[in-house]
């Protein structure tokens, strides 16, 4: 007896192998000649291109002064550093050889062209709810008008036995479900365009929704924030801290331009989301976008200028007569006062500190990086600069900077070991993105 | 290789990218009226307006500015009548004149967005640009008028 339940054990793991086997392995498309470009038409062409950017695709596809789209952008996840791809047009290093079935199902299922799993460091979680239309515009933009580099793929760091690409197999069976997007019938039209832009190409949850300890997206969390490159992505729902809440106006405003009156810039990963990538969509997928995520934020359409929040900021931006009795007040007042004072109501250009998410969230990441690194032309405000005050002020310094903002226009908790977050993300250096 | 524009005209660069920004404009350009003072961007002395707002230049590095618009005390106005400069004048505030650029730059890029300071807006604004001599009670004065000069000629700021 015991013999037999051993044996139907056996075969059942057998099967089971078997199954995960069958249900693990995917064909290689044959390679083909890279099509010419005037298989496409320019229209499709240009379609890919705005979706390319949408889905900011050189972003993670592009290494630090290397050429884009050829990868070896290293992406630091808990299981060890990964190497973005080639997707260049190059047919031995790059995806060249790739049959547009074969890019689909890489967007689609996760699956290179010789059947390989990809790591879900790339995003066909979200790309998988794309129209077939899309992806064939973004095949036809990177086949067309990327330019091939030749550029070998640098091995991933990850340890035995995470660099098993077949162990994808299992995470794609715990985890993801492909499919197109659905929309929700009793939304609007608008509504609709933005969740399969946000839940598709543009990936917002993959930095802005936490992860579980096998790096998929916890779906009963979505959007609630999450630490990404170093820098805290802030929640996109009732939960954001900022003084003033979001709205689809707000929304619009700051991915359009990367900043808004009320609301922070964009930095650090955030700042090529925009500036290489969300402006380029049309006016009215933006407001779409808006409208999705100003829904899920759910705030209503009250004016921000009369927000209490405002008024406790600017309030505390009043120059006081005994300023220098507080060090990081005295800071304050001499390095940063100049650009961020408020008068009677907040200018545009003058981002308020008081009412910032970087002020109120739980943890001063992203406050610090900005007062150690500022923020360049090509970010943020576009065209303006706030430099950086990392080799102008000490860590002590910054850290009673940042105590002085919290204390003095959030009613916040003070942030534990200030001064070590510093030191911590100064040893990150100018490039932490 | 940086590229911007500068008091109008375009401009290219080539100097290592975290070289301040204060460098490329004197010992590049040759912009001398922009002054060094601290150079850790607590003195104000060195400020230019990068995209239309008062920057401290000694501490943005050159890479920050790639296609940003650049305007220095040189291009502030081409007459050098710019209602601050002319204020300036007018109520003789500099004593040893070292910071008076960084203090017009702070001052117009004040007035643009403040258009009517209190003095507490004055104060708020003006505290990072230092005067050794203390002429800061010239320098109120001096942006007081200057406002209400541009009240009259909106298209002058």
């Amino acid at each position: 007896m015991i013999k037999r339940i051993l044996a139907g054990g056996v075969a059942l793991a057998v099967l089971g192998l078997g199954g995960f086997g069958l249900y693990a392995w995917h064909p290689a498309f044959d390679p083909i000649t890279p099509p010419m470009a005037d298989s496409f038409a320019p229209e499709q062409i240009e379609q890919g291109r705005v979706l390319a950017a949408a889905g900011y695709c050189a972003t993670c596809h592009t290494a630090a002064g290397g050429a884009p789209f050829a990868g070896n952008y290293p992406m630091k996840t808990d299981f060890g550093t990964i190497y973005s791809t080639n997707i260049t047009p190059d047919a031995e290093t790059g995806i060249g050889n790739w049959s547009e079935a074969a890019f689909e199902r890489a967007m689609r299922e996760g699956v290179d062209r010789s059947g390989a799993h990809l790591l879900p460091a790339f995003p066909f979680d979200h790309f998988t709810k794309m129209s077939d239309a899309d992806i064939a515009a973004l095949y036809a933009y990177i086949m067309t008008s990327v330019e091939p580099v030749k550029a070998e793929h640098k091995a991933n760091e990850l340890p035995f036995p995470l660099n098993q690409r077949i162990l994808q197999a299992g995470w794609k069976m715990l985890f993801f479900k492909s499919g197109r997007f659905e929309p929700v019938a009793d939304k609007s039209e608008a509504w609709n365009r933005g969740a399969y832009l946000v839940e598709g190409v543009t990936h917002c949850g993959a930095c802005h929704t936490p992860r579980n300890a096998l790096g998929a997206e916890k779906t009963d969390q979505p959007y609630a924030g999450a630490a990404i490159d170093d820098w805290i992505a802030p929640p996109l729902t009732a939960a954001n801290p900022s003084g003033v809440p979001w709205s689809a106006a707000e929304f619009y405003q700051y991915l359009k331009t990367g900043t808004t009156i009320y609301h922070g810039s964009a930095a650090g990963p955030m700042a090529p989301v925009v500036h290489a990538g969300l402006k380029e969509l049309p006016d009215s997928d933006l407001a779409a976008i808006g409208t999705y995520l100003g829904d899920i934020v759910g705030a209503g359409g009250a004016d921000p200028a009369a927000n209490p929040a405002v008024a406790q900021s600017l309030a505390a931006g009043v120059p006081q007569a005994d300023y220098r009795k507080d060090e990081g007040e005295r800071l304050y007042a001499t390095a940063c006062a100049a650009c961020h004072y408020n008068s009677q109501q907040i200018t545009e250009g003058r981002p308020d500190l008081g009412i910032n998410s970087a002020t109120r969230l739980a943890d001063p990441t992203n406050l610090i990086h900005v007062m150690l690194n500022g923020i360049s032309a090509d970010q943020g405000m576009a065209g303006v600069v706030m430099p950086g005050f990392g080799t102008a002020l000490n860590d002590q310094q910054i850290a009673a900077i940042a105590a002085y903002l919290r204390a003095s226009r959030t009613p916040e908790a003070p942030w534990a070991d200030l001064e070590t977050k510093v030191a911590t993300i100064r040893a990150l250096g100018a490039m932490a993105h | 290789m940086t590229r911007f524009t500068i008091n109008g005209k375009p401009i290219e660069v080539d100097v290592e990218g975290d070289t301040p920004l204060l460098w490329v404009i004197r010992e590049e350009i040759g912009l001398t009226g922009t002054k060094f003072g601290c150079g850790i961007g607590m003195c104000g002395a060195c400020t230019v307006h990068v995209g239309g707002r008062a920057t401290r230049s000694c501490v943005t590095p050159v890479s920050a500015v790639e296609g940003a618009v650049i305007t220095t005390i040189e291009g502030l106005d081409p007459a050098g009548e710019h209602p601050v400069q002319t204020a300036w004048r007018d109520l003789k505030v500099p004593q040893c004149g070292y910071c008076q650029s960084g203090q017009i730059m702070q001052a117009a890029a004040l007035l643009k967005d403040i258009p009517d300071p209190s003095d507490d807006d004055i104060d708020a604004v003006m505290t990072g640009n230092l005067c050794r001599c203390m002429t800061y009670v010239r320098i109120r004065a001096a942006v007081r008028e200057a406002a209400t000069a541009m009240k009259g000629s909106p298209s002058n700021g």
